[in-house]
């Protein structure tokens, strides 16, 4: 549809840490706009060319609903950058990649920065309905008597604050309750899961210490006081065991189940951020691209069946698109919401049954090969800020072809809802 | 109506309309940019006073100025220097208080209210014309800005300001007005009810017209702010009976005087005159602030403020300069954070600091949001506008993102080899025609610069500590430095909100090269047996900030020896300290390590002085030597290195040693630097004095050559 590639030319990530403990001071945007200040900074890239930014955030701040024009407002970018916010829960910065990258296909844009944050140590605390609706009432009383009237519906529990919760609005159920249910239906043991976890903290633990992340995670100082740097996640752990991962009981199903706090995605703050750029753009200016986009899907399921299997269902499409099948991905992310939904998707992605009764197509996607999946550990081990977390998938992949110097890789989401989405990048 | 068009002389710098009972006057100053009051432009207003008075059609008056931001910004300070003589001084200044008398009688006398326009810059006799007003509104602007800052040029408020200020606003917020000479926003003029209306800029005109309308007929009242106020409280308990006011002019007076060490008259002169005006009444008040002004325009403080004023409004040329976007700054310790700090908050630019760890980096990120929150606490900054001054910097370890600088200031450790290195680096890691400057307080440019594979992009820039609040930036260029580089500089420094010098280079420069003199003499005279007490007190009542001793504690005396090595090195002797007598061996570092001259306790608040210090240093403090004799060594010292520099063309101008002196090292502005001091001084008693010393203490006093030639054609340097 258009003979301009985009590439992915630069990218950078906050540290991530769990909620609550060493980002608990900075909010989202606190997050956000020191990350994309940095990373122009560090890119040498006059602000002065970036036509847009894209980003998101899944917990919205209601100071800052456009996080993205914000961020552009706070930052060293002139005011005249463009800007838009967007959801698409953990599939956020997945979208806002997808659409800088569809403006500079459609000839929109040149220089697009995009990507996602999440504090999930500060989320908006909201009031019950009742207390909101007696509020509105006594605001818009005419005179003192009518204020005091209004004001004396208010019963002791109303004021009891709502938190948010990380449940579906249409079918109740928790992220893990859903994790859980798809454990069960796949046959998915509670050993395996603990496997796959414990893998996830290897791979990130070793990656860290080969030096995987130091390009591309920044050193984060804290404000208001700056006596603190977080250099690095501070989620993965070196010395777990399959003992320690046993003893842990399971939080969504106590007496059945087997998803445990030690085989999900812990609560995470963090922030990522991507430069895009079309390819003559980015040589013009003297930027090397590390990869280029070759195709994207998203997909839908039901959420009253998987919740998370969405993965299956993009990948597919995303692999016609760009003309491949499985066999000719090289590497392999796939965001690990739970351990039992990661091998959920592994076992539909082989199974020819799967694709028949679902995606009908008479073979399998494929079988993914352990060594070709999650390299340097996923959202169990690092952490999971919703929506940094399809950026973050983005940047180690797009780093990866560079240390190879060749090769195709495939990034997928499960989100809320029972979306899936699917990236393939290519260099 | 078309009478009085027919009679009214012509005016040059205001205009006249009337309309439905209200005039609108307006000030607009013939071939200046801001109205100033001089007699000429004082001539229309009479004219048109006349015409107010006698008018009847003229039912109100609205004060306008057709400067696009700025309304009245005080008296024509050129023509000061016409009003030499004491006499002639009070009589245009009685003609000046009279109009505004005039004005002023116009509402109180025949209810004719005047009403003041004001946006931007209402300051000095611009103020006094707004307060002989019935009324004054000032738009809400940021450019608006209300004071009476006479004092910093050494003179009062002499437009009846003493007077109707205090009255206005209550005696001790005009004090704190007049004495300092701060310039308030409309924000706080409204509070102070200095103000009546602080309507957006868009409405300011149809707020005075409509002020002007409603008071047509009622006889101007002030209303009184009511006592349950805090400020009406301590005007109860103070400033409305005689004990009350008795005590807080003592107070005012005590205050004043810790502050001024006697030095400055004029806000002395202002207290009296506000003292005068609410004990004796206003008419004396007034003549008293008549006769103080005409006392002070002609008093060597008050021109050595002026010249001064003068000297730093002529600024360097920067034709040619390239814009700086990005700068790199290399080190975040105090000077390095300092620096980021004005290239952020007051030039706007991006700043990218390297440093050796992210430990580092944090200090120097903790060091710009301190002084960025400090201003939002006493709301010089919004939140909004602190939070993107502080994301315009960010911190490094390597050279990411230092190709996009235009300018990198290096701020690292005073050390010729480390500051070589990193400029190779530098031009290694940046392709293009980055300035580099060096923030060195002692180091040759040149001997950097010979590293250089581009030395026409090396220049100096020497800030001072701590850089956000010291107004003066040294710029040091070789005979390689190009004219654009230079520029740049310059340019960049004016926007940190610098007052700039171009020095050419030679060890020290400037600045640090006559602070050498000053601190060797010091230590000859603790030599010689005088006390630190006794060097720094004399030093201090002659009008330095700090003595050299206590200087030497701040700068460090680590540091201090190291730069005095560099000077002996380059100048020999006369930089030398008497024979052994140092401080090298031991472990004093000064402030910084709580050991120096003087003692300081675990917060770091400065104590006596440390007698322990002598017995380091091998003297006795055992002899008297007159305040006087300590005083004349240790600043003709200075003096005399000051014009060596000038001989030898290290600066350009005598302006610029009296800007460098007075703002770069606290050389007492009230003398107006070395050279207007010399020239009040006469070079002939300098160069005597100087010979005298060279007498009786050796080689270090001989005159400077450009002194000796100035005794004899009685050549001014100023």
């Amino acid at each position: 549809m258009s003979d301009r590639r985009v590439a992915i030319v630069d990218g950078l990530r906050t540290p991530f840490a769990k909620s609550g403990t060493d980002l608990a001071e900075v909010d989202t945007m606190g997050l956000a706009a020191p990350l994309v200040t940095e990373l122009v900074a560090r890119a040498g890239l006059d602000p002065n060319l970036i036509d847009r930014v894209v980003y998101g955030s899944v917990v919205q701040d209601v100071a800052s609903p456009n996080i993205a024009r914000e961020i552009v407002l706070a930052s060293p970018l002139p005011d005249t950058v463009d800007a838009y916010s967007l959801t698409r829960a953990c599939a956020t910065s997945t979208q806002t990649f997808v659409d800088g990258a569809a403006a500079i296909l459609l000839g929109e844009a040149d220089v697009v920065i995009t990507g996602g944050a999440d504090s999930l140590s500060k989320p908006p605390v909201t009031f019950s309905d009742e207390f909101v609706s007696v509020m509105m009432k006594a605001q818009s009383a005419k005179d003192l008597p009518s204020r005091i009237k209004a004001l004396s519906q208010l019963r002791p529990k109303d004021l009891a604050p709502r938190p948010p919760a990380i449940a579906e609005r249409s079918t109740g159920e928790t992220m893990g309750d859903s994790a859980e249910k798809m454990a069960k239906m796949n046959g998915i043991g509670r050993e395996d899961q603990d496997r796959f976890a414990l893998e996830s903290h290897r791979k990130a633990t070793e990656a860290w210490g080969k030096g995987v992340y130091d390009s591309e995670v920044m050193a984060f100082p804290v404000p208001p006081a700056y006596l603190k740097v977080v250099e690095r996640d501070t989620i993965p752990r070196g010395d777990s065991s399959p003992e320690k991962l046993a003893a842990l009981k399971p939080v969504f199903d106590r007496r059945y189940g087997s998803v445990t706090a030690g085989n999900a995605s812990p609560l995470t703050d963090g922030a990522s951020a991507l430069i895009l750029m079309e390819e003559a753009t980015a040589r013009r200016l003297g930027y090397e691209p590390k990869a280029f986009l070759r195709s994207y899907a998203f997909a839908a399921v039901d959420p009253n069946w998987q919740l998370l299997i969405g993965p299956a269902f993009a990948t597919p499409t995303a692999l016609d698109r760009a003309g491949m099948t499985l066999a000719d991905i090289d590497v392999i992310d796939i965001h690990e919401a739970f351990a039992a939904q990661v091998l959920s998707v592994q076992k539909a992605f082989a199974s020819d049954q799967f694709a028949r009764d679902h995606l009908g197509r008479d073979r399998a996607i494929g079988e993914i090969p352990d060594d070709k999946l999650n390299l340097y550990g996923g959202s169990i081990s690092l952490g999971h800020p919703f929506a940094a977390t399809g950026g973050r998938q983005l940047l180690t992949m797009a780093n990866e072809l560079v240390r190879r110097d060749a090769g195709t890789a495939l990034i997928t989401q499960c989100a809320a809802g029972g979306l899936g989405a699917t990236v393939i990048l290519e260099r | 109506m078309s009478d009085w068009e027919a009679t009214m002389p012509e005016l040059t710098h205001m205009s006249f309309a009337i309309d439905d009972g209200i005039a609108t006057v307006t000030f607009d100053k013939s071939g200046e940019a801001m109205n100033t009051l001089d007699p000429s432009l004082m001539g229309d207003f009479e004219t048109i006073l006349d015409r107010l008075e006698s008018d009847p059609e003229v039912k109100a008056v609205v004060i306008n100025s057709a400067k696009s931001d700025s309304f009245v910004t005080g008296a024509n300070i050129k023509w000061f220097s016409e009003l030499d003589n004491p006499l002639s001084a009070q009589t245009a200044i009685e003609a000046g208080q009279g109009l505004f008398d005039r004005l002023e009688r116009l509402h109180r006398d025949r209810a004719k209210p005047v009403v003041a326009t004001i946006h931007g810059a209402c300051l000095g006799g611009g103020l006094e014309l707004a307060l002989a007003c019935s009324h004054r509104v000032a738009s809400d602007d940021a450019k608006t800005q209300l004071g009476q800052p006479e004092v910093k040029l050494g003179l009062i408020p002499a437009g009846g300001g003493t007077q109707r200020l205090p009255k206005l606003i209550g005696v001790t917020a005009a004090l704190d007005l007049i004495l300092t000479g701060r310039s308030m926003r409309p924000s706080k003029a409204r509070k102070l009810g200095l103000v009546d209306a602080t309507p957006p800029l868009s409405h300011l005109h149809e707020v005075a017209t409509e002020t002007a309308r409603q008071a047509i007929g009622s006889p101007s009242e002030k209303p009184d702010p009511g006592w349950l106020s805090a400020s009406g409280l301590q005007k109860l308990a103070l400033e409305t009976n005689p004990l009350g006011q008795k005590v807080l002019f003592q107070q005012a007076r005590q205050k004043l005087l810790k502050e001024t060490k006697g030095n400055y008259p004029a806000p002395e002169r202002a207290l009296e005159a506000v003292r005068i005006g609410v004990q004796e009444g206003t008419e004396a008040g007034m003549a008293a602030e008549a006769r103080f002004f005409a006392a002070l325009v002609g008093s060597p403080e008050s021109k050595a403020l002026r010249s001064i004023f003068f000297a730093t409004r002529a600024k360097p040329d920067t034709g040619g300069a390239k814009t700086v976007d990005t700068v790199g700054v290399l080190g975040g310790g105090l000077m390095g954070a300092g620096i980021a700090t004005v290239s952020t908050q007051k030039a706007g630019a991006r700043v990218r600091i390297k440093e050796v760890d992210q430990a580092g980096v944090a200090r120097a990120l903790a060091y710009v949001s301190g002084v960025l929150s400090g201003r939002v606490k006493r709301r010089r900054m919004g939140d909004f506008e602190a939070e993107q001054a502080m994301l315009r910097v960010t911190g490094t370890t390597d050279w990411s993102g230092f190709g996009a600088a235009e300018l990198i200031i290096e701020a690292v450790f005073e050390d010729l080899a480390l500051k070589q290195s990193l400029l190779k680096e530098v031009e290694s890691v940046t392709g293009g025609e980055a300035v580099f400057a060096s923030n060195t307080s002692s180091l040759p440019i040149t001997e950097i610069a010979a590293a250089s594979t581009r030395p026409g992009t090396v220049l100096g820039m020497h800030y001072f500590s701590p850089v956000e609040k010291m107004p003066l930036l040294e710029v040091i260029v070789t005979p390689e430095t190009a004219d654009w580089a230079e520029a740049t500089a310059v340019e960049f420094g004016q926007r940190q909100g610098k007052t700039v010098i171009v020095v050419n280079d030679g060890t020290g420069f400037y600045t640090s090269r006559i602070l050498g003199p000053y601190s060797t003499e010091a230590f000859h005279l603790l030599a010689e047996g005088a006390s630190v007490e006794a060097i720094d007190s004399a030093v201090e009542a002659w009008g330095f900030p700090v003595g050299p001793l206590r200087l030497a504690d701040e700068v460090g005396l680590d540091v201090g020896a190291k730069i005095g090595k560099i000077m002996v090195d380059a100048f020999g002797a006369r930089m030398a300290p008497p024979e052994g007598v140092d401080l090298a061996s031991t472990d004093r570092r000064g402030r910084k390590n709580g050991k120096g001259f003087y003692l300081y306790d675990a917060k770091g608040k400065r104590g006596g002085v440390d007698d322990s210090v002598y017995s380091d240093l091998g003297v006795t403090p055992d002899k008297e030597v007159p305040r006087r004799e300590i005083q004349d060594r240790i600043t003709l010292a200075l003096i005399n290195e000051a014009a060596r520099c000038l001989e030898e063309g290290i600066l350009r101008s005598a302006a610029d040693g009296d800007i460098g002196a007075v703002m770069g090292i606290g050389f007492p502005p009230f003398r107006g630097g070395p050279f207007f001091w010399i020239d009040q001084v006469g070079a002939g008693e300098v160069v005597e004095r100087l010979r005298a010393l060279e007498a009786r203490h050796g080689a270090r006093f001989e005159p400077a050559r450009i002194l000796v030639e100035a005794t004899a054609g009685d050549t001014k340097f100023r």
